[in-house]
């Protein structure tokens, strides 16, 4: 009698825990079904037609098949993107990690003030980047500006002055070193991270075996951070893959779409002009490399989980 | 004996001494790096003259407050825009972002780490794999869908509201896999003696999880909080007045606008860095911890 009781008790409270988790999961469930699936699914299908935000009536939206992709070998301004995305990884990818573990290693130090030199190294990660790419339009100025002042200091009047973003060869590359300077904190941190999670002992068995600073950065700190330098290679190059704000806002893709990207392409092509199935098409493409990435990342950090 | 012992110790020190000062200079150096471009808009924000300001990149008085300095640029902004409903609108809309943002992930996040129910496995499993979908990628078929959705009192586009905003950003993949991998790691022990006290599911959530769980709602409340304050984009596309615009927006359709003024622009940029920068001065430790925290992944 007792024992049922208790069973009947317990089933009733599985169902109370059952019908309490499903209340619970079903506001996100439902949001991420409506703002993140359903978008999702639909860009499938829009990319095959020839959709318009605001249909005309005149035109009615047709299936064209892969008409939308087809076109994309043709459209000078998504190769362009594309190509400067893979200049973007290229360039600033390396540069970029690198200078996060330089920064990251400074830091990790025992010295005075390091806090400070944290903050500051961190600061540029919070100021949005709207602001950012303004303040450093302003640094580029053609003639007076800043950089070209600065460069004509240091060079003893031998270099500039440029016109940064009027120029299309120098446009690209000055957008990517206020690109750097404002994610390095963010990489700097996460890499900090890493570096405090390594065993100290490590480097006192090392230091035991008369190993210098050096070849205990080669033996210990690299390998011990594989996995986050993994993480921030293929996060910086995804960030790469999305690059906007800072385009959009200093050149617009310009001169010439010597700074374009795809994002920018698919707002250009979705907003600007309406075409949304042809947007659907370009933002898939950039949907397939992004998982491509994502799913070399799970592979190689995998890999490592299997040899330890 | 002891003599080359001595000099050794004391050359040793030298070197350490000049190793140290090398390092702090290399500091110094990447400080005045990641300084120099918010020290140089918020000294040009004081200066009045327009001409000054330009005149001023060439030097070194690009850093200094010389000439006439003043509130001249600030009060420009607010006299030449609505500004005051610029920061309504971002703070509002980061606010119920975050709010709404916190309460919905952690739901579902505590559900999937510690209630039993049917195809919980399966819902994790969709849920770390959403986390692939960038935002980017549904921007224009999501453009299509909020233009057409219906709102309450009878309106049939989304575009132009605070809702747009906010709504499309509260629930997301990656902060409820933050909170679920929180709560896994939180010891049963403490639930199970609240459950023999008699404690509901509820409660137990409310009273002992939630007070537990401050670091991780700090975490993702601050990772929510600044995309909410930079984002572009979305609300570039679905806002197209002054009216529910939040500050990114509106400070790039201020720098499109002929002639460009510099001082103003300055001033303008300063009102959205300042505070966030402030307040990232206040809480900087757990600012570091969230963005560390986005690291352990995978």
């Amino acid at each position: 009698m007792k024992a049922v009781d208790k069973m009947k008790k317990s089933t009733s409270f599985r169902n109370k825990e059952s019908l309490l988790a499903w209340l619970f999961s079903t506001p996100a469930i439902l949001l991420l079904i409506v703002f993140l699936v359903v978008p999702f699914i639909w860009a499938i299908y829009l990319s095959f037609t020839n959709q318009r935000l605001i249909p005309n009536p005149n035109l009615p939206t047709e299936i064209v098949g892969l008409r939308n992709y087809i076109r994309l070998i043709d459209d000078e301004a998504f190769l362009r993107g594309l190509i400067n995305n893979f200049y973007f990884v290229a360039i600033v990818v390396p540069i970029q990690t690198s200078f996060a573990l330089g920064l990251a290693l400074l830091i990790n130090q025992e010295l005075k003030g390091m806090n400070i030199f944290r903050t500051v190294f961190f600061g540029p990660v919070v100021t949005a980047m709207t602001v950012v790419a303004i303040v450093w339009t302003f640094l580029y100025n053609p003639g007076e500006g800043l950089i070209n002042a600065f460069l004509n200091v240091i060079t003893l009047g031998n270099a500039g002055p440029y016109d940064w973003l009027l120029d299309t060869k120098l446009v690209f590359p000055a957008i990517m070193l206020l690109s750097i300077w404002q994610g390095v904190g963010f990489q700097m941190v996460i890499y900090l991270a890493g570096l405090q999670e390594i065993p100290g002992p490590l480097y006192e068995a090392a230091h035991v075996d008369g190993a210098n600073r050096w070849q205990q950065f080669l033996y210990i700190t690299l390998p011990q951070l594989r996995n986050t330098t993994i993480f921030v290679v293929l996060s910086t190059t995804i960030l790469a893959f999305k690059l906007f704000d800072q385009v959009k806002v200093m050149t617009d893709g310009g001169p010439q779409n010597a700074s374009m990207t795809t994002m920018v392409h698919v707002i250009e092509m979705g907003w600007g002009q309406l075409k949304v199935g042809y947007a659907s098409a370009v933002s898939i493409v950039f949907f397939l490399i992004v998982l491509v990435i994502s799913i070399v990342q799970r592979i190689i950090m995998r890999e490592k989980g299997a040899e330890s | 004996m002891a003599n080359p012992n001595a000099s050794y110790s004391l050359g040793y020190r030298t070197k350490k001494a000049v190793v140290t000062g090398a390092k702090y200079l290399l500091m110094i150096l990447l400080a005045i790096f990641f300084l120099f471009p918010i020290v140089f808009m918020i000294i040009s924000s004081f200066k009045e003259n327009e001409f000054q300001v330009v005149a001023d990149m060439s030097s070194l008085n690009a850093f200094l407050p010389v000439g006439e300095l003043g509130l001249q640029n600030y009060r420009d902004v607010f006299t030449s825009l609505d500004f005051s409903k610029l920061i309504f609108n971002s703070v509002l809309v980061m606010l119920v972002t975050v709010i709404l943002g916190l309460l919905v992930n952690s739901l579902i996040a505590y559900a999937l780490a510690r209630l039993r129910f049917k195809g919980k496995n399966i819902l994790l499993a969709v849920i770390i794999s959403l986390i692939i979908i960038p935002f980017e990628a549904v921007a224009i078929p999501l453009l299509v869908i909020v233009n057409k959705l219906p709102w309450f009192g009878g309106a049939t586009t989304w575009l132009d509201s605070y809702h747009v905003q906010i709504i499309p950003f509260i629930a997301d993949a990656f902060s409820i896999f933050l909170f679920y991998q929180f709560f896994v790691n939180i010891p049963k022990e403490l639930e199970e003696a609240a459950l023999i006290d008699g404690a509901s599911l509820f409660g137990i959530f409310w009273k002992i999880i939630l007070p537990l769980s401050k670091p991780i709602f700090a975490t993702v409340a601050i990772l929510q909080a600044l995309a909410s304050w930079n984002r572009f984009m979305w609300p570039l596309m679905v806002t197209r007045g002054p009216g529910v615009r939040p500050l990114t927006v509106g400070i790039q359709s201020f720098f499109g606008q002929d002639p460009r003024l510099w001082g103003d622009l300055m001033a303008f940029a300063s009102m959205i860095t300042i505070p966030v920068l402030i307040v990232f001065l206040l809480f900087q430790k757990w600012f570091v911890q969230s963005v560390a925290s986005t690291g352990i992944k995978g």
